[in-house]
């Protein structure tokens, strides 16, 4: 009989590659080819600059080198700005940059000239010969100064503001004007950033012999990459092959692509005719690479004597950095996210969106989230604490109860689809989090701290997560003649344990044991239409695309097996890949099943044979039927109507020394509605990862930009990451 | 521009001995990938803070990053892929990252287990915070550390178990 697997603690099989140190991340392809080239890209080190002229003459005087590239060397679309990969109406002002700066830079860290070199020292060499005249200008950094807007970022944007967007439910700032208490509160957000231990990086080799171009790149989505590759370097889709390898880590800023050396690795193995890599450092991590965060919210919020929103309007200000590449999903993440589990009654907010000579902003972790929940859980406090009730009695006032789903906010959320909560019982939730951290009992422990001379206080966070965002995904599942099943799905994994989890389902719903699926992800060779892995996406989408397509395959199966064992499609049951008669002697094997589904002239070994043209098959009847095709097959899409939405709450206790502002965590406790859990020691083992950095932006992190605009702390001396 | 002058370096890693040319600048992290084919160390810094590039010097801890290679010649170096026994089974630090889910992306994976393989030679039985400290100087962005901890604890039991 086979486990069931879905929702067991099954130990990863990717770890066993990964502990013996045999992973492939994308530094480690073509290590051993002796043909491959390596690349350096100089950077700007101004924020503001118009670029007067670019002199590489020193450069190809350096043994090693190969090549050099600047803007001036680009052609067609290469020469155009990179795409802007999300539009918005309300986008009015989008900016892109270029894959290598043309006239003017508008960040440390914009990529000015791109060098490829017998190795990556040679490299580095060759960029510290390219003489570069600037004209300085002075730069835009911070949202102070982005508003004030003395000074732009951008020629043609007068007042530095990409986007106004405002969306309103009722009329939140008469109903504040009518409520018996308001409160107005200020706060602010710093920019932090993903950092993930494995920086970017991109491989490509131009197969000449067949016209082939395969481009490897640390990615979280590489249909995304391989549209933009083929786009730029003017290559039919069908020539681009992109793979996503190992990936040490994303959190987001790998969704955002394609990255100048994207672009560039390829045009230069192309060009070249030699593989070339490319792998950023630290430093290029953190002043090339997107951050995120920065964001000033004004709120003014009405209540009633119980402490339930009258009305909520919040303006805020957020700091996209010098281009918009990503859209605003950010800010919107932001104003729609910001409701958490409550309702408002009457919701308005309306944001800005600008423009600093900082490195762009793109999705870091929550993308926008953590700010909304911040800055509604900060009010949920300002009111408790103006009306001296209990925090968790504020927010129980305000949750949407169990029997109000699907619930629907009257916004439009991040997929450009209505915000309707689909389900959650927050009072639930809230009930379980007060028991686990010690909510009621906290005050008789501040009390037995306090005699020994102790500061502890306690706060706690709700938040509700927009999850499994579209447009789709989706799987192919291939039985092998040797009853080994291949899976395939177009999205990207980095650490998630997609080839361990995405396997537990397909074991379950094709009766095969969980050692028999093989699960490939983000490689387009093997599935081309995908979208990608960002906002806890992957479990909702390729895990249900591949249920569907694991489904699909088996109905194929028991019609196969029903023939071969004549029995009814109804008296079959799989289990550890064989079909057999329930009640009966009667089986075949599924690898049987998918040599009969296959139907051939020339056998390849014995199993074969019984598939060859002399031993099946109704001579009167063409061997695959008109609506059938041959191989043991499934392939299908998830594409839901809308996101769905998770849900969750955290509490912390913490002692502080006011003397040297330490801050030690006691306690802390997460409540996490996640649904139907595939894998519970994946799952915990995500949440641990998404609380050490929640409490490394609250405690450690911050992108310290000084006034010119050079990031002062880009490296991991200085950065303080936990 | 004169050609770098290269310099013959016979590192001894993981019990073979390879025989390489780098110029006198290269890292002994990128001797160890790219001219060895070792590319389990990994470099996730190239300043000496992650962590992620640790391999034993000698048995002690060393990042690699922060080392030429022409300086390791006459020392045994041991990657993270020499911890596996002969058999080519799990070494007990290994099994227990496995056993206690301690990676996630798997990047920084490599430091942790050399680092806490020399960890536990010296402290055996660590105390909690003794694990905690015995991995205060690698990074992970994936784990939040809590099973990395675990890993530690479970190391040593199977260690002392097999003692």
């Amino acid at each position: 009989m086979t486990t069931k697997m879905f929702g067991a603690k099954v130990p990863r099989v990717e770890d066993q590659r990964f502990l013996r140190g045999q992973g492939r991340y994308v530094d480690d392809l073509l290590t051993d080819d002796p043909r491959l080239l390596h690349s350096a890209v100089l950077r700007s080190p101004h924020a503001h600059a118009r670029i007067v002229d670019i002199d590489v003459s020193g450069v190809l005087d350096v043994e090693g080198v190969v090549a050099v590239w600047t803007y001036d060397d680009l052609t067609g679309a290469m020469a155009e700005p990179l795409p802007l990969l999300i539009p918005h109406p309300t986008l009015t002002h989008g900016r892109t940059q270029y894959a290598l700066a043309k006239d003017e830079v508008n960040y440390v860290g914009e990529a000015i000239a791109f060098v490829v070199a017998v190795d990556r020292y040679v490299a580095e060499d060759a960029v510290s010969r390219i003489r570069v005249d600037y004209e300085y200008l002075e730069p835009v950094v911070g949202i102070a100064a982005a508003r004030a807007a003395e000074r732009t970022v951008h020629d043609d944007v007068p007042d530095n503001v990409g986007a106004r967007m405002v969306q309103e439910n009722g009329d939140a700032r008469a109903a504040i004007a009518k409520a018996p208490h308001s409160l107005t509160l200020d706060l602010d957000v710093e920019r932090s950033a993903c950092t993930p231990m494995e920086g970017r990086g991109t491989v490509a080799r131009w197969d000449p012999d067949t016209s082939r171009l395969t481009v490897w790149s640390s990615t979280q989505t590489s249909t995304g990459v391989r549209g933009c590759v083929a786009a730029k370097l003017g290559l039919d889709l069908a020539k681009v092959d992109v793979v996503t390898p190992d990936v040490g880590g994303g959190f987001g800023v790998k969704i955002n692509h394609p990255w100048p050396e994207e672009l560039l690795v390829p045009l230069a193995a192309m060009t070249l005719g030699r593989p070339v890599k490319f792998t950023e450092d630290r430093r290029e991590h953190f002043i090339s690479s997107a951050h995120e965060r920065a964001q000033q919210h004004h709120v003014e919020v009405g209540f009633d004597d119980e402490g339930r929103l009258l009305g909520l309007n919040v303006e805020f200000w957020h700091d996209h950095g010098a281009y918009t590449p990503y859209g605003l999903i950010v800010p919107i993440i932001t104003s729609t996210q910001l409701l958490g589990p409550y309702k408002p009654q009457n919701y308005r907010v309306a944001f800005e969106s600008l423009y600093t000579n900082t490195v762009i902003v793109t999705p870091y972790r929550g993308a926008g989230r953590p700010q909304g929940c911040f800055v509604m859980e900060r009010t949920m406090d300002a009111i408790a604490a103006y009306l001296g009730k209990d925090r968790t009695d504020v927010r129980s006032a305000n949750f949407i109860q169990p029997d109000e789903f699907p619930y629907e906010h009257g916004l439009v959320f991040q997929d450009g689809r209505e915000l309707t909560y689909d389900s959650g019982d927050y009072p639930a939730s809230l009930a379980k989090l007060k028991e686990l951290v010690g909510w009621d009992e906290f005050e008789d422990f501040r009390a037995e701290m306090a005699a020994q001379g102790r500061r502890v206080g306690i706060g706690l966070a709700c938040y509700v997560e927009g999850t499994g965002v579209g447009p789709y995904e989706g799987a192919h599942v291939h039985i092998e003649t040797s009853g080994k099943v291949k899976v395939a799905t177009g999205l990207t994994t980095q650490g998630q344990g997609h080839q361990t989890a995405f396997a537990q389902i397909v074991a379950d719903t094709l009766g095969v044991r969980f050692e028999d699926v093989e699960i490939t992800t983000g490689d387009t060779r093997r599935m081309p239409y995908a979208v990608g892995t960002f906002a806890s996406r992957a479990a909702v989408m390729s895990g249900s695309a591949i249920h569907l397509a694991a489904l699909r395959a088996k109905e194929k199966a028991l019609r196969i097996a029903a023939e071969a064992l004549e029995a009814s499609e109804d008296d079959l049951e799989i289990a550890d890949g064989v079909v057999s008669v329930r009640g009966t002697d009667a089986s075949i094997d599924l690898g049987t099943v998918a040599v009969l589904s296959n139907p051939l002239r020339y056998a390849f070994d014995e199993a074969s044979k019984a598939a060859t043209q002399f031993s099946v098959g109704d001579p009167g009847k063409p061997p695959v039927a008109e609506d059938d095709e041959p191989g043991l097959e499934g392939k299908d899409f998830y594409s839901p109507p809308r996101s769905t939405f998770a849900n969750g709450m955290h509490a912390v206790i913490v002692e502080t020394d006011p003397d040297t502002a330490e801050i030690r965590i006691l306690k802390y406790a997460v409540v996490h509605d996640c649904g139907h859990l595939i894998n519970p020691m994946i799952v915990e083992g995500q949440i641990h990862g998404g609380v050490a950095q929640g409490v490394g932006g609250a405690l450690y992190e911050r992108m310290a930009y000084d006034e010119s605009g050079q990031l002062l702390n880009a490296s991991f001396m200085d950065f303080l990451m936990p | 521009m004169t050609t770098e002058q290269l310099h013959d370096v016979r590192l001894h890693v993981n019990g073979s001995v390879h025989e390489v040319q780098v110029p006198a600048r290269r890292l002994l992290s990128d001797a160890l990938r790219h001219d060895c084919g070792l590319t389990g160390t990994h470099v996730g810094c190239e300043h000496g803070v992650c962590g992620a590039c640790t391999v034993l010097v000698d048995g002690t801890p060393m990042r690699s990053c922060l080392m030429l290679a022409v300086s390791a010649v006459d020392a045994e170096i041991t990657t993270v892929e020499g911890l596996t026994e002969d058999d080519g089974s799990l070494s007990p630090v290994q099994q227990a990252f496995s056993d206690c889910h301690g990676l996630q992306c798997g990047f920084c994976t490599p430091g942790f287990l050399t680092t806490i393989t020399a960890g536990l030679r010296e402290t055996p039985d660590p105390t909690e915070d003794e694990a905690r400290e015995m991995i205060s100087g690698n990074l992970c962005r994936c784990t939040g550390y809590q099973n990395i901890v675990k890993s530690v604890l479970r190391a040593s039991e199977i260690q002392r178990g097999q003692a």
